[in-house]
């Protein structure tokens, strides 16, 4: 039962690292705006968007949700999951591909 | 039923702690509030929900023909006669981090004890959220004057309205909610329910900072998903 208060405990952190992440959110969250500023386009931009957006989302969950923090069962319960999601991703991305592909064959060559 | 009190549990961290805590016959998360392992499972559910409206709306965005409308345009804002690209969401995206990060300290003056210190900071956060879902009610009824409808719109493909009210209305209720817990929870604080252990209404579960936590992951993952809907709706 010590042990167990104990680790309870250590759920608590320093504030700076805390304010850490706040800044970087903000930081990261102004650069993605600044990809639609500046109106990149084409694979840059995707890209950039993907890169910024993954940043934010790893900094909130590891460290405003303490996922880094907990134990694996917990982490592991979650992320593995998101497998499923990519794979759904995916399946749809070759779907909308041949949707598009089979409106734009008729739309030439008529129903 | 995670309890804190399993006889002779040890946490370890890593695999070790991993294997101990799936594989022991017993029950899963020990030493983890059960409320806590119950939020996590709702969030992991709520992120399928999310999931599919963003994949619904890859998949129709992919799939027309017709050019999709400019989010950089639409979402534009007209202000001391300059057009800003994005800007009331880039605003709305600024409100919604502060009031993750005045949760995330929260969280932590909660563990911490500091009665005061927790429930002006949740006070923030819920103010945070007020802000925002009152800038996404000015946006929407922007976008309804300007003729945006889920079936048509007057900038392009017409199934952009859908997906748009769809995805920011779902995502608009999840914060509202969170606002009204928010200020639950700030008035629980101040009254010093968690300090004295006081029952909530529909448990019999004694108060404890804890909740605070729960709260918190509940609050952050709204941020989450709102930084995957500004990058594939708005900016993308």
């Amino acid at each position: 039962m010590d042990e167990t208060k104990k680790q309870e405990q250590t759920t608590t952190h320093k504030i700076g690292i805390y304010l850490w992440i706040w800044g970087l959110l903000f930081v990261l969250s102004f650069f993605s705006y600044m990809v639609d500023w500046y109106q990149f386009q084409g694979l840059l931009r995707w890209s950039l968007i993907l890169i910024f957006m993954f940043l934010k989302a790893g900094l909130i969950m590891a460290f405003f949700m303490h996922l880094f923090w907990e134990r694996y069962a917990l982490v592991n319960v979650l992320l593995w999951p998101m497998t499923a999601i990519a794979c759904f991703i995916f399946l749809m991305v070759a779907e909308f591909e041949y949707t598009v592909f089979t409106r734009i064959f008729y739309f030439v060559v008529g129903g | 039923m995670s309890d804190p009190k399993i006889e002779g549990y040890v946490f370890k961290p890593g695999f070790k702690g991993m294997a101990d805590d799936t594989g022991s016959d017993q029950t899963m998360f020990k030493g983890v509030h059960w409320g806590k392992a119950m939020m996590w499972i709702f969030l992991l559910s709520d992120t399928f929900i999310f999931s599919c409206f963003l994949i619904s709306y890859m998949k129709g965005r992919g799939s027309t023909i017709i050019d999709w409308p400019n989010p950089s345009e639409v979402f534009g804002l007209h202000v001391f006669g300059v057009d800003v690209p994005l800007l009331l969401i880039a605003i709305m995206t600024f409100v919604l981090i502060t009031s993750s990060g005045t949760m995330a300290l929260a969280v932590k003056y909660g563990y911490e004890k500091n009665r005061k210190m927790c429930g002006w900071l949740i006070l923030a956060t819920a103010i945070g959220g007020l802000t925002f879902v009152g800038m996404q009610a000015f946006e929407w009824s922007k976008l309804i004057h300007e003729g945006v409808r889920p079936w048509e719109n007057p900038f392009g493909a017409p199934q952009f309205g859908s997906f748009f009210f769809m995805i920011t209305g779902f995502h608009g209720t999840h914060v509202s909610i969170g606002v009204i817990f928010l200020f639950i929870y700030a008035y629980k604080t101040f009254k010093g329910h968690y300090d004295e252990g006081k029952r909530g209404w529909f448990t019999t579960m004694k108060g404890d900072y804890v909740e605070i936590e729960i709260l918190g992951l509940y609050w952050h993952f709204v941020d989450l998903v709102w930084v995957f809907i500004f990058a594939f709706f708005y900016l993308w």
